[in-house]
């Protein structure tokens, strides 16, 4: 077996690795630009959002970047999350537009009360298809990664969607070298993803040699919360219904990925550094996506949702 | 500045790119899983995980599927195999790798290709027990086509031939023989049992007579070519950025080369030159940009340079014609069809295209040149391509990004080619275009008209040339000077030679678009009556007569109807199955998305509707 074990890169150096993964991404959002009408760029707060956000306005420095960031709000994620995106929009004075599904709000939809699959169908999926067509983008960043899921591995940089927003993956178009085929029939729009040659290792890499701001979640601390299905949840407020005997308990923890608070676990860490995330990273044994209750559902829950119009 | 002198130099550890690939069943999956397995980079999780369905699926016994960990669509785990291309991510201390995992079907065979347009190192799989097949080198082929110069034998399953150094060397002797024919292609033989671990990260006890390295070693000591930092400087422009009256800065991604404030750079095609000012980046200006990076380039000199164009090292200029000869792999369901006009994307420009002459099919399996008349899917050809305005390309030999090329289907939007330049035809730079005094503006004032073409289009029957007689009759009665086109005259004449094949259609459409065009160029006014059921070629026509005013006439008359009038009994023998290829019956037809004119016919006197044409030219000024 080889031992993985690496010498951080000299602070301010890049790896070389990542400054190709960069220029790649950045490449690719000036396609998305020079060639879409209206694009916008999906913004989920997490820290892949927050890396497509630092490499968009690397990619249009000096300009701003020229489309707005759109994040979903289901109203479950985390108060600092809310909190951290407000901020962030601000002191980068980007166009930050919210969306909400109030008719499922209205139903009373919740992650709780109605299962974690409606919830994501109703306050992500649909939600999601309703800003598109409000606003009529025609193309919309997402910061998916290939690593992330075997499904995504399987998904191209510049991928389709149908009038209805759904992905067919049996007819997807070729994409070699760099030339991505952006053209587009009426109604018919494109995601694109620009972190798709991406691990969560490069991204964490990445957040500590550039020193980007991320939510405060990603780095351990003193939190309440209360374990489920093997995994610790944070009683982030009071919406969280204990079960009988139920006591919160303060845990050091921290999250790999973030989404709806019922619906994420957090692990047992005491990286609270984005170098000692990384450090982290080399030595654990469990994958990302572990956390999220999301994906779990059923074999290709992913795909399904995908064809769906899930991001 | 930032960077300073080190801004050019090679910094740590690098990225390499590469694909597994060869026939269905060779274990293609399974050494990329036994690798990630081996470095430690499958998780307790995605093990546990990747257990259980093997257990369900039962298709490796007691064992781990590996192959369940990168098919990732339903279909193929459903299916059991490979379909599309699915991307892995490893790194070990010495370096990170991009490994392209693409299915071995020879029906899939595009998805090959996908994955080794990026790569630049093929480890091709055999399996020990059957040794080279046909798709072995159908793999090996569109590898070196694709630019890959390094190539992995990897001969796995050898604990099923008992380690027989014979074995091993004999597939590797018949693999390097039949990749001689490929030209420049380093190849290393490595014997694997992808499935036990053998030679993939640990040296292998039972292969004692193999003196090589393991396949991680190599693909550790392979040297990773410095993304043409050694070549002429390209630059191909993705972006104009101009967020103010001040700042213009042309965004994109160093092709090849390096550049610094102060050099040269030649806008390719036009002649004219600029000196760059700064190389502009968020982090500051830097001293000097090599291939690969992603910058923002501010010249010295206000010039005209827009998206798409090339900049370049002005000491060695790229070539820039409207023809050239390219490799062309074929990846739609509907075939390539010699004078269709495609999209064409190459590097950040976007032309149209057609290709003019298919030169022979490649079979890949015996490398031999085939003439052919189309494509299929997965084929191989090698064709003269012409575009409607000069492009700027390097062959792709010589650099990959500047010298692929897409072609995409104009009405489907499908990518439905791949190409890569293997030179320029001297034609568009050396048979000049004569520029005569006397042009289609004058001819046709003489005539006290303007020139013009009426297409109509429309099924058998449908009263296309009756109409368009009629209007050549009022036109003629008004002094004005005219021309018909009818389909069934040219193919008397003109096209004797072409039959009703999609291609021969195409072909018929094409040629007829050329004699319009030069009747056009003496002033006439040119009716033509064709079924020409494809939007490709009407449009195709439209273009190729642009800038002379072209009306799209559509003679709308049903299919039932046709098949009513039958005036030359044609339906009825094609019904009857004896004309193959019969528009309306087995060959579509397309209607008309935008035409000028859509004429009903059913309620009408042929004279009303020809009164309509000529209100309508009326109307145009063009009578």
């Amino acid at each position: 077996m080889t031992v993985i074990a690496e010498r951080p890169a000299p602070a301010g150096v890049q790896p070389k690795h990542l400054k190709r993964l960069e220029a790649e991404s950045i490449g690719i959002m000036r396609e998305v630009v020079a060639e879409f009408r209206n694009p916008v760029m999906l913004y989920s707060i997490g820290k892949d959002s927050t890396v497509m956000v630092h490499l968009a306005r690397k990619a249009f420095y000096p300009a701003k970047p020229p489309f707005p960031l759109l994040h979903i709000d289901t109203g479950w994620k985390f108060r600092e999350m809310i909190a951290f995106r407000d901020a962030t929009a601000r002191r980068l004075e980007l166009d930050l537009l919210v969306h909400t599904n109030d008719e499922g709000t209205a139903r009373g939809i919740s992650p709780i009360t109605s299962g974690s699959a409606l919830h994501t169908a109703v306050m992500k999926t649909e939600a999601l298809k309703q800003a598109l067509n409000r606003y009529g983008f025609d193309a919309a960043f997402g910061g998916a990664r290939r690593d992330e899921e075997k499904c995504r591995a399987k998904e191209r940089i510049f991928s389709l969607r149908s009038a209805g927003h759904g992905w067919n993956p049996k007819n997807q178009r070729p994409e070699l070298w760099r030339l991505y085929n952006t053209r587009l029939r009426e109604a018919e729009s494109m995601r694109v993803f620009p972190l798709s040659n991406w691990t969560e290792r490069d991204v964490w890499e990445y957040i500590a040699a550039e020193d980007i701001a991320v939510v405060p979640l990603y780095f351990a601390a003193l939190r309440p919360v209360v374990s489920r299905s093997g995994v610790w949840i944070m009683v982030d407020d009071e919406r969280l219904p204990l079960e009988p005997g139920e006591r919160p308990q303060m845990r050091c923890v921290r999250f790999r990925t973030l989404g709806c608070y019922p619906l994420t676990g957090a692990i047992e860490s005491t990286a609270a550094t984005a170098a000692e995330i990384v450090a982290e990273l080399r030595h654990t044994r469990w994958s990302e996506r572990q956390g999220r209750l999301i994906d779990t559902d059923e074999e290709a829950a992913m795909e399904r949702k995908k064809r769906e119009g899930y991001f | 500045m930032v960077g300073g002198e080190g801004a050019c130099r090679q910094r740590d550890k690098d990225l390499l790119r590469f694909l597994t690939c060869g026939s269905v069943d060779d274990g293609k999956s399974t050494l990329i899983g036994r690798l990630l397995y081996d470095c430690a980079l499958i998780l307790d999780d995605q093990l546990a995980a990747l257990q259980r369905e093997s257990r369900r699926l039962g298709t490796a016994g007691e064992d781990i599927d590996f192959s369940l960990l990168l098919d990732g669509l339903e279909d193929e785990r459903q299916q059991r195999i490979t379909i599309d291309v699915a991307y892995r991510f490893f790194a070990t201390p010495e370096r990170a790798f991009v490994v392209a995992d693409t299915p071995g079907h020879e029906q899939y065979t595009r998805n090959m290709a996908t994955g080794a347009s990026t790569s630049e190192l093929a480890v091709i799989l055999v399996d020990a027990r059957k040794g080279v097949l046909p798709q072995t080198k159908r793999h090996a082929f569109i590898c070196s086509l694709l630019g890959i110069r390094r190539i992995v034998l990897a001969v796995n399953k050898m604990d099923l031939v008992g380690f027989k150094e014979g074995c091993f060397e004999e597939i590797a002797t018949r693999f390097s023989a039949f990749a001689a024919g490929l030209g420049g292609t380093s190849i290393r033989a490595i014997p694997l049992a992808a499935k036990s671990g053998d030679n993939v990260t640990a040296r292998s006890a039972r292969t004692p007579w193999y003196r090589g390295p393991t396949l991680l070693e190599h693909l550790h000591s392979v040297e990773v070519s410095n993304g043409g930092g050694q070549r002429p400087f390209r630059f191909p422009v993705q972006w104009v950025n101009r967020p103010n009256g001040e700042f213009r800065g042309y965004c994109g991604t160093i092709a090849s080369g390096r550049i610094a404030p102060g050099e040269e750079v030649l806008i390719a095609g036009s002649g004219r030159c600029a000196r760059v000012k700064e190389i502009v980046t968020f982090e500051g200006t830097l001293e000097c940009a090599r291939a690969g990076d992603a910058v923002t380039l501010t010249l010295e000199s206000e010039i005209d340079i827009a998206r798409g164009d090339l900049l370049a090292d002005p000491g060695a200029p790229p070539e820039f014609v409207d023809q050239f000869a390219a490799h062309v792999i074929w990846l739609s369901e509907h075939p390539l069809v010699p004078g269709r006009s495609y999209w064409m994307k190459i590097g950040t420009r976007t032309v149209t295209a057609t290709v003019t002459t298919l030169k022979h099919r490649i079979d890949v399996n015996t490398l031999a040149h085939l003439a052919d008349r189309t494509l299929e899917l997965n084929e191989v050809g090698f064709c003269n391509l012409s575009t409607n305005v000069p492009v700027a390309f390097d062959p792709y030999e010589v650099d990959r990004d500047t010298g692929a090329f897409i072609l995409i289907d104009r009405f489907t939007n499908e990518t439905a080619g791949a190409g890569m330049i293997a030179f320029g035809l001297r034609r568009a730079s050396n048979l000049h275009w004569q520029t005569l005094t006397v042009g289609r503006e004058q001819r046709a004032a003489l005539k006290e008209q303007r020139a013009a073409v009426l297409w109509f289009t429309g099924l058998s029957g449908a009263g296309k040339s009756t109409i368009a007689d009629l209007v050549e009759k009022q036109l003629l009665a008004y002094g004005r000077h005219t021309m018909l086109l009818d389909g069934d005259n040219v193919r008397h004449g003109l096209n004797r030679d072409l039959g009703f094949t999609d291609a021969d259609r195409v072909e018929n459409i094409r040629r007829v678009g050329e004699v319009a065009k030069l009747m056009t160029e003496a002033g006439l006014i040119v009716l033509c009556s064709f079924i020409s059921p494809f939007r490709a070629e009407r449009r195709m026509v439209r273009e190729l007569t642009a800038p002379t005013a072209f009306l799209e006439i559509f003679v709308d008359t049903p299919l039932d109807e046709c098949i009513r009038r039958d005036p030359k009994g044609l339906y009825a023998n094609a019904r009857a199955g004896r004309i193959p290829h019969f528009t309306g019956i087995d060959s579509a037809y397309e209607t008309p998305e935008a035409p000028e004119m859509r004429l009903t016919t059913i309620g009408a006197t042929p004279e009303r509707i020809a009164e309509h044409v000529l209100d309508e030219l009326r109307h145009r000024d063009i009578i």
